[in-house]
């Protein structure tokens, strides 16, 4: 059983990173003096617009929905308590909408963009890094500096560079948001036709980057092992070239599961940019317009997202790691 | 290690890097147009020499002057920020790895939720509940959330450090834990931490156009992030502004891109089981010496420090 005991520790410490995001959520905005409330008031009140006895209404609607009249313990309690009846709070910017629906709206969007990103560069890039260390001589060389330029890139250059150059000048590509003026997301062919193509860009802006990086990591880590002592030893043996790239790429691989797990935070980062520069109507823009009104419930619940994307994308790759992997299991379990 | 070791990249990177820090450290001096001043109209056209030899911006402020003041705003923030983090980062995983025992556990807990849980998630918490950003609240900000995965990297190779017979004797001879420390354990890290530094220099610059671009930027100071954050806004990209953001982008890739490749030429420098082509295997035959093997660690190898670099530092230490 040490499968299962092996997937219960990783499920318990996900937990157990989770909470202590919960409570950074939490607590990061009340440590600091003055409590988030007064911050928000006063940035609508400095912002102007909105009429005094407006604010104090806002201000007391506020008070009682975080509890910031109770202790801290009990706010926590509330805190949590609201979380799990699945209640995000309402939005500040968009005020009577509630946080949950803003982000059920954006969120279809930026998985739209990252999962296939992350799936198409992760498997692209390794398969570009072992053949370049495999092959060498000028392939090797191209595809080294070439990969290690894209990954220097960082996303949102290239977004906006290929927005300028594909989409404002030769003018190939829609420049901005999902899906033409006038038609709404339904599911159908005529608005898949519609919406792809303003996909494209961020999509490849994202993904370009990410084999990049894949491709980088992939190369050095065959290169390693191509210099170590059962590969000599093959080669002594007259084992047939084939069989031994096999087995230096599956070596080679298994780091790169972990270095996937890494690199997600990363890339949903980059997307968030990516998604800014064409006003891709995912978290990333929603995420950008609440920084820009001050809506508190509204970044504490994206940036709350974020933290269960990465960590269940994280706990996905350290499963399949320790699945692929009999030692990693071993050692986890302490058996080893 | 001669001067003539160093590669070509090498060469090509430092170039780079010197240019970079030629921009942000004389640029200033020779365009004396005040970055906040306004100098033309909305947009206006590049035109031959002086303050709008890059344009006007979206208030009419010189983008050539606003682009000098930029990078050097970006450098000073990168470089507080990567100093900052790989100190802590060095400090907490020289301690945990070197002690051992119940302070590794608890440092190598702290690390770990630490690497799990996104940075952006918690720089933007923080940020947001800033009273005020400036220049130097965010490099703090930065610093202080990125130093995870150095820790865990240095963590992993001075834990290997300890077992060896130099350590031994040092005790023996009554050396103190801070000296055992500083002058047995550091000296096998210095060219990792080294490296260690430049990517967290590079990423910490990263963040900081990150940040800025999602609105979170320091106020009152021109930054290569901010300046892209009034491009965006005012939809320059759409009105073909090209001179708006192609420098500020241009930039920041450089930046990275020289930083990110004289870590890795210097990575082949420091860790010459990677090197390729004859040249070196010959060198390495002729010189009849075995350099000595990198240490291995545990460590799945530092993977940016949650910006957008996913490149390992060294592929040595990812077995």
């Amino acid at each position: 059983m040490a499968l299962a005991k092996f997937l219960g520790r990783k499920v318990a410490w996900t937990l157990v990173v989770f909470f202590v995001a919960l409570l950074l959520n939490f607590l990061l905005p009340r440590i600091i003096p003055g409590n988030p409330v007064d911050a928000i008031v006063g940035g609508l009140a400095r912002g102007g617009g909105t009429g005094g006895e407006q604010l104090e209404q806002i201000h007391q609607h506020y008070m009682q929905e975080f509890g910031l009249d109770k202790p801290l313990w009990q706010q926590f309690f509330i805190y949590i308590g609201n979380l799990l009846q699945g209640d995000l709070g309402t939005s500040f910017g968009s005020y009577p909408a509630s946080v949950g629906s803003l982000i059920s709206q954006a969120l279809p969007w930026s998985l739209a963009i990252q999962l296939p990103a992350i799936l198409i560069g992760w498997i692209v890039g390794n398969l570009l890094g072992a053949l370049a260390a495999f092959k060498g001589g000028w392939l090797d060389r191209g595809a080294f500096i070439g990969s290690l330029f894209l990954s220097s890139v960082p996303p949102f250059a290239l977004a906006i560079i290929l927005l300028f150059v594909v989409g404002a000048q030769l003018g190939l590509l829609p420049i901005g948001g999902a899906y033409s003026f006038g038609l709404t997301p339904e599911f159908s062919l005529a608005f898949f036709g519609d919406a792809i193509t303003y996909f494209w860009l961020p999509f490849w802006s994202l993904v370009l980057v990410f084999i990049g990086g894949q491709a980088v990591g992939m190369r050095s880590m065959a290169i390693y092992e191509l210099g170590s002592d059962y590969v000599n030893y093959n080669r002594g043996l007259g084992v047939k070239e084939g069989h031994t790239i096999r087995y230096i790429f599956r070596n080679a691989m298994l780091p790169q599961f972990t270095g996937l797990a890494l690199s997600i935070a990363a890339i949903v980062t980059g997307g968030l940019i990516v998604e800014l520069v064409f006003s891709y109507p995912g978290l990333g823009t929603l995420l950008f317009s609440a920084i820009g009104t001050n809506d508190y419930p509204l970044i504490s619940a994206i940036t709350l997202l974020i933290t269960i994307a990465v960590l269940i994308a994280n706990l996905a790759a350290d499963v399949l790691t320790g699945v692929i992997d009999p030692r990693i299991r071993a050692a986890e379990t302490g058996e080893r | 290690m001669s001067l003539r070791g160093l590669s070509l990249r090498f060469w090509v990177a430092a170039t780079l890097v010197a240019f970079v820090f030629l921009v942000a450290l004389v640029g200033p001096l020779i365009v004396s147009t005040n970055p906040d001043a306004t100098v033309g109209g909305l947009y206006e056209e590049p035109q031959c020499c002086g303050a709008l030899i890059l344009g006007a911006d979206n208030e009419g402020q010189s983008v050539i002057s606003n682009l000098v003041y930029g990078t050097r705003t970006s450098l000073i923030v990168g470089i507080i920020a990567g100093l900052i983090g790989t100190a802590i980062g060095l400090l907490v995983g020289l301690v945990a790895g070197y002690r051992g025992g119940w302070v590794d556990d608890v440092l190598s807990a702290i690390v770990n939720v630490g690497l799990a849980i996104p940075v952006i998630v918690i720089v933007i918490l923080v940020s947001v509940s800033l009273p005020q950003r400036n220049l130097y609240t965010l490099a703090l900000v930065i610093g202080f959330t990125g130093w995870f995965w150095v820790a865990r990297a240095v963590r992993a190779q001075s834990s290997s450090i300890r077992t060896r017979e130099h350590i031994d004797v040092a005790k023996l001879s009554g050396a103190g834990f801070w000296s055992i420390l500083r002058r047995d354990v550091l000296p096998y890290l210095l060219s990792y931490v080294v490296m260690a530094g430049i990517l967290q220099i590079s990423s910490a610059i990263l963040f900081e156009s990150t940040l800025s671009m999602l609105g979170l930027g320091a106020s009152g100071t021109t930054s290569l992030g901010t300046m892209l954050y009034w491009a965006i806004q005012w939809g320059s990209v759409r009105t073909g502004a090209w001179w708006a953001f192609i420098p500020p982008t241009l930039m920041l890739t450089l930046i990275v891109f020289s930083f990110l490749l004289l870590q890795s030429s210097l990575n082949e420098v420091f860790n010459p089981r990677l090197r390729r082509g004859r040249a070196a295997r010959k060198k390495a035959a002729k010189e009849g010496t075995e350099l000595e093997t990198p240490i291995e660690g545990d460590d799945a190898g530092p993977v940016g420090s949650g910006g957008f670099l996913e490149t390992p530092v060294s592929a040595g230490q990812d077995r």
